[in-house]
């Protein structure tokens, strides 16, 4: 009994120690190893964010301290009033809202009413015209310049805000075929009940139809938005008196201006303040831009 | 009942079908129409039959550019893929603060390229960016970045790698989608993390691999907006991408714009074919069916 005591008591021991191993290495290779990773990937996304700020509140001297000093010493917070001085900030933040406004306005009707023809009604050849409109997907934007920008020109259009915006209003290949995606999920019999009770397409579309997509039109809408904020060769194409400039195109004020003494600190005050909007944007309606992306890319 | 049916579908789609010719179909037979003229953007086109065509074969500045986009495209497509697919398995995590990851992983995506283009070119300053200072602190020698030949194309593609995030949370719908099954089976057989990972994970995620690789193209084929705010074009032309000297014959050279547009239909008719061979070479790769 005495010599068999101590082993009983030494395997009552291990058990739990070697349980107790396990548990760290799964603990380990399930919660700790993914999160450095993660905590590092994280590091080098938000870095260009940092430095943003940091040179954005940098004195004209420190910024030419060398080595650089990785925070802002002595943070200029008037910088950022100084930034939409340097500039016409607030003209051309107008500009941008009145494109951008009028995007979304274009691509929520558009694109809807073509995505319905596309996906609730039947018809003859329905699917093939569609393969054509997922081929334009593929015909790169540039392609383009040349003979828009003529034709756009001979219509007087040019130094305007139409050849901007008067295009969204007649769909954008991939927003239909996001639309289509989502129409395709509702049931078919919704529409077919409807039409029993004697209500036309058109009633269909609008008063059944229409307020089960508002998830889909929220995410066009804020595609369509941050496009037309993002967009910088259109506008440098099109616009070409600097008071109708959008942001994208007045932030490279900062280099022809002189282009041996760019104000570093200026010209990332007024980033931040172009994408200030968009990450509140974000962070509102990170659920419409996660799931547009997911609709999207099912299949 | 059918033929009432049509009437109403081409009435539904008609904005798109107006909107297709008028601001793509006429727009691409204009640009091939320009492509055989010598115009300035004003008067009549002068018709000059193939020259346009002919004078690329001699054009060293079209051949730099040539080769500049290939070797962006084919250094920014597999390392996008991969680098997606690594955002898409981390941000797969099963742990409880995992949308704050998913959220700082995916913003960059949805912000500017102009603005970010901006942010690189102070990130990447061989002298006042953040990142050389930390390869001098550990002794590294750092490269000049955008003042260098060799360094400014790999500049532009880590630019491209902080938008990673968007294509990336297409990946991770295509994890999500994976039935478990499938792993457990594979455990069952005694597979590993990284065998499960190759035979399982790897050939369910080929039709978004394929997605990612024809988009990839196409839109390294039009890199144009870093090198007109970071580089111009420069050093040594190494930045003067395909689209970069298109837009310059058509819009900062004068009198080019027939050039330009043979450049355009070149890079039409360029984009279509290699994502029609990409497309038809993945019918050896892509795996559709989920059994």
């Amino acid at each position: 009994m005495a010599t068999t005591t101590p082993e009983i008591k030494e395997e009552q021991y291990v058990r739990p120690r070697r349980a107790a191993k396990d548990k760290y290495i799964r603990i380990g290779s399930q919660k700790v190893v993914p999160r450095i990773i993660l905590v590092l990937m994280c590091a080098g996304f938000v870095l260009p964010f940092y430095w943003m700020v940091t040179l954005g509140l940098k004195s004209n001297e420190e910024l030419s301290i060398y080595p650089p000093t990785l925070y802002p010493n002595n943070p200029i917070w008037s910088n950022i009033k100084d930034a939409t001085e340097a500039f016409p900030f607030w003209r051309f933040a107008w500009n941008t809202t009145v494109i951008t406004v009028l995007t979304i306005v274009g691509s929520v009707i558009s694109n809807p009413i073509i995505a319905y023809g596309f996906s609730r009604i039947e018809w003859p050849g329905r699917d093939k015209v569609f393969m054509v409109v997922l081929a334009t997907v593929f015909v790169p934007f540039p392609v383009l310049i040349v003979a828009l920008f003529d034709i756009f020109a001979q219509l007087n259009w040019i130094n305007t805000y139409w050849p901007l915006v008067v295009p969204l209003f007649f769909g954008q290949a991939f927003w239909i075929f996001l639309m289509r995606q989502f129409l395709m999920q509702i049931p078919k019999d919704l529409s077919d009940a409807a039409r029993i009770d004697g209500a036309n397409e058109f009633q269909i579309f609008w008063q059944i139809i229409m307020p089960q997509t508002l998830p889909a039109i929220g995410a066009i809408a804020i595609f369509a938005g941050v496009s037309a904020w993002n967009d910088f060769l259109g506008p440098l194409i099109y616009l070409q008196d600097s008071s109708m400039y959008t942001l994208s195109i007045g932030l490279t004020f900062f280099q022809q201006q002189d282009s041996y003494d760019v104000q570093y600190n200026l010209l990332m005050a007024a980033s931040a303040l172009i994408v200030l909007p968009l990450i509140v944007m974000f962070l509102l309606f990170q659920k419409s831009f996660i799931e547009g992306i997911s609709v999207g890319s099912i299949k | 009942m059918e033929r009432k049916n049509l009437g109403l579908g081409l009435l539904f789609i008609s904005p798109w079908i107006i909107g297709f010719l008028a601001f793509l179909a006429y727009p691409i037979w204009y640009t091939v129409e320009l492509s055989f003229t010598r115009y300035g953007g004003f008067g009549v086109p002068e018709q000059i039959g193939l020259d346009n065509y002919r004078r690329m074969f001699d054009d060293g500045l079209f051949w730099t550019s040539v080769w500049n986009t290939v070797y962006y495209t084919s250094l920014a497509v597999p390392i996008g893929v991969v680098v997606a697919m690594v955002l898409a398995l981390a941000m797969n995590q099963q742990l409880p603060e995992i949308p704050i990851y998913r959220a700082i992983l995916f913003l960059p995506s949805v912000l500017p390229l102009f603005a970010v283009s901006f942010i690189f070119l102070t990130l990447l300053d061989p002298n006042q960016g953040i990142v050389n200072e930390f390869l001098r602190r550990f002794g590294l020698n750092p490269p000049n970045w955008f003042g260098d030949p060799d360094f400014a194309k790999i500049g532009v593609v880590a630019i491209a790698q902080f938008g990673a995030g968007q294509i990336a949370l297409v990946f991770l719908a295509g994890l999500k989608g994976i039935p478990q099954h499938l792993y457990e089976a594979a455990m069952l057989d005694g597979a590993g993390a990284i065998r499960r990972f190759f035979s399982v994970t790897l050939p369910l995620l080929t039709p978004i691999i394929l997605y990612d690789i024809i988009l990839g193209i196409s839109l390294g084929l039009q890199v144009f907006t870093q090198s007109y705010i970071i580089t111009q074009g420069g050093p040594a032309q190494s930045t003067t991408f395909y689209v970069y000297y298109l837009y310059n014959n058509a819009f900062r050279y004068g009198g080019q714009m027939g050039y330009a547009s043979a450049m355009a239909v070149v890079l039409f008719v360029v984009t279509f074919i290699i994502a029609g061979l990409v497309f038809i070479t993945s019918k050896r790769w892509v795996h559709y069916d989920l059994s």
